[in-house]
């Protein structure tokens, strides 16, 4: 590897940062109390971890390597735009399962309902719910 | 320099994918599951990159891309599943 003196050391730097976000993103979901406040820690901190991870790379390969690939591009763009979604995906089967009692969360007993909405009508995401009461549980 | 901190983010994520190992196991609920399982599938495109600023190549780049890409219809997938009984009414 040829001498890179500051480069070098941004792209250290930026790679313990990676490193640390990463490891502080999974031990909040392993300590956290309940899945609302588990879900702060993979969706936020552990994208910004392998965000880092990427930008590294991104700087290392033309930096020192002298090559270069819209790789890293892609995939931090795919990251940056699933992870949103992948979280309000867990956390509404989450809701839907604790509004019917099917999935309680035993360890805790955290029960996590939305609030009222306060005009007379619920929740859009639950709407039609009482029809499918009828219905035995699928 | 680059080879310490890049055996330091290794080591993060290994332990983070432990970690997820662990919630995996441990559940208590499915949509528990399913996050540790996506959190992992996320470390894991961490570690690739981190290989390939370790080892100087850049053959896990398809693999990582693809990981991210099938990690996501993965996690939806199992959402859907959850949320209705079936994934493609």
């Amino acid at each position: 590897m040829m001498d890179a003196g500051p480069v070098e050391i941004l792209i250290s730097a930026i790679l313990v940062i990676g490193g640390f976000f990463a490891l502080v993103g999974s031990w909040g979901l392993a300590r956290m109390p309940s899945l609302m406040t588990r879900l702060h820690g993979p969706t936020k901190v552990t994208t910004l971890g392998v965000g880092s991870c990427l930008i590294a790379s991104m700087i290392y390969f033309p930096a020192v390597q002298g090559t270069y690939s819209a790789h890293e591009l892609l995939i931090t763009l795919f990251l940056f735009l699933t992870a949103p979604i992948t979280a309000n995906m867990i956390a509404k089967a989450h809701l839907h399962r604790q509004g019917r009692a099917i999935d309680p969360n035993p360890m805790d007993d955290i029960a996590e309902g939305l609030p009222e909405t306060g005009v007379g009508r619920g929740w859009a995401t639950f709407e039609g719910q009482a029809a499918d009461r009828a219905d035995p549980p699928r | 320099m680059i080879e310490i901190a890049v055996l330091f983010a290794i080591t993060c994520v290994g332990l983070a994918m432990a970690l997820n190992l662990w919630r995996l196991a441990r559940g208590p609920t499915t949509a528990d599951r399913i996050l540790a399982l996506d959190t992992m599938t996320i470390n894991a495109i961490a570690l690739m990159v981190l290989m390939q600023i370790q080892q100087g190549s850049a053959v896990y780049f398809e693999a990582a891309l693809l990981l991210a890409m099938v990690g996501f219809v993965g996690t939806v997938a199992y959402c859907k599943f959850l949320l209705r009984g079936d994934i493609i009414e």
